[in-house]
């Protein structure tokens, strides 16, 4: 099981992308930001980095204004 | 007590003596990074290493801590007569100049840790990636959703390792900017860093 968010709870499955989470999030955001355990993944790395059993991700939608 | 420590002779006890000792840089010296600077002067930060490659617009007033003499000025010249008008001592590093995922991490090399500020989510994105690929141990205090009035309980923080980010994580700036809910996200990112500072 991993947590997403700090709230939302994910079957995990072996070989579990951060793709996959987002998708399964359905998370379609055009800019967001990914941590794994507190670490960043870069996005270029989201279809290959594998998410452990057990994780906390985060995933930051990213909108514009500042 | 010198003019200068009676600026914050109401802080609250002890935080003088730490901020003075750190520095923050800010990438952007727009909505998000006015106000945020600005809080930080107050605050007693020590250092403010800031970087902008706009002039002030009339437009920028409505949200941004500049005023009608400053327009057509560059904006780190002008937030720094701002900053330096609350805090003389203050040391500020300004750079007008375009950030780059080239230049981002030799220009803030020096701080304890960054302030996103930019209005573009995909200069948020690369800049967030830049920071941590270099610099995986010095916090980046972002902002996602600032946008619209009112609704106020909406804007919160959420941590995620060295990652801070406030906001609402939704609206977007085509739906217009409004001064106050700017100025608390932005002050939402000063408090963050502040608090870290003084944890460290």
């Amino acid at each position: 099981m991993i947590i997403v968010n700090n709230r939302d709870k994910l079957e995990w499955h072996e070989g579990m992308t951060v793709q996959d989470v987002l998708d399964a999030m359905r998370y379609h955001f055009s800019l967001i930001t990914v941590t794994v355990n507190g670490e960043l993944v870069l996005s270029e790395d989201y279809d290959e980095y594998e998410v452990p059993d057990n994780a906390n991700v985060t995933a930051f939608h990213l909108a514009h204004g500042g | 007590m010198n003019k200068t420590e009676e600026i914050f002779s109401r802080n609250v006890p002890g935080t003088r003596d730490i901020l003075l000792r750190k520095t923050v840089a800010i990438a952007g010296c727009g909505g998000l990074g006015s106000n945020a600077a600005a809080a930080l002067v107050r605050a007693g930060i020590g250092k403010l290493i800031i970087a902008d490659h706009d002039i002030v617009e009339v437009s920028n007033l409505n949200r941004q801590y500049f005023f009608m003499p400053d327009v057509g000025k560059k904006k780190t010249d002008a937030l720094s007569a701002h900053l330096r008008a609350i805090n003389p001592s203050v040391e500020l590093e300004a750079h007008f100049i375009e950030l780059t995922p080239g230049n981002v991490c030799e220009l803030f090399k020096g701080a304890d840790l960054l302030i996103e500020a930019f209005d573009k989510a995909e200069s948020k994105a690369w800049l967030i990636e830049s920071w941590c690929t270099h610099f995986p141990r010095k916090p980046i205090i972002c902002a996602s959703g600032l946008s619209g009035y009112g609704n106020t309980l909406t804007l919160t923080v959420r941590r995620s390792g060295n990652i801070v980010m406030c906001g609402d994580f939704e609206t977007d700036m085509s739906m217009g900017l409004t001064s106050s809910r700017v100025a608390i996200a932005a002050n939402m990112q000063a408090n963050e860093a502040i608090e870290i500072l003084m944890s460290r």
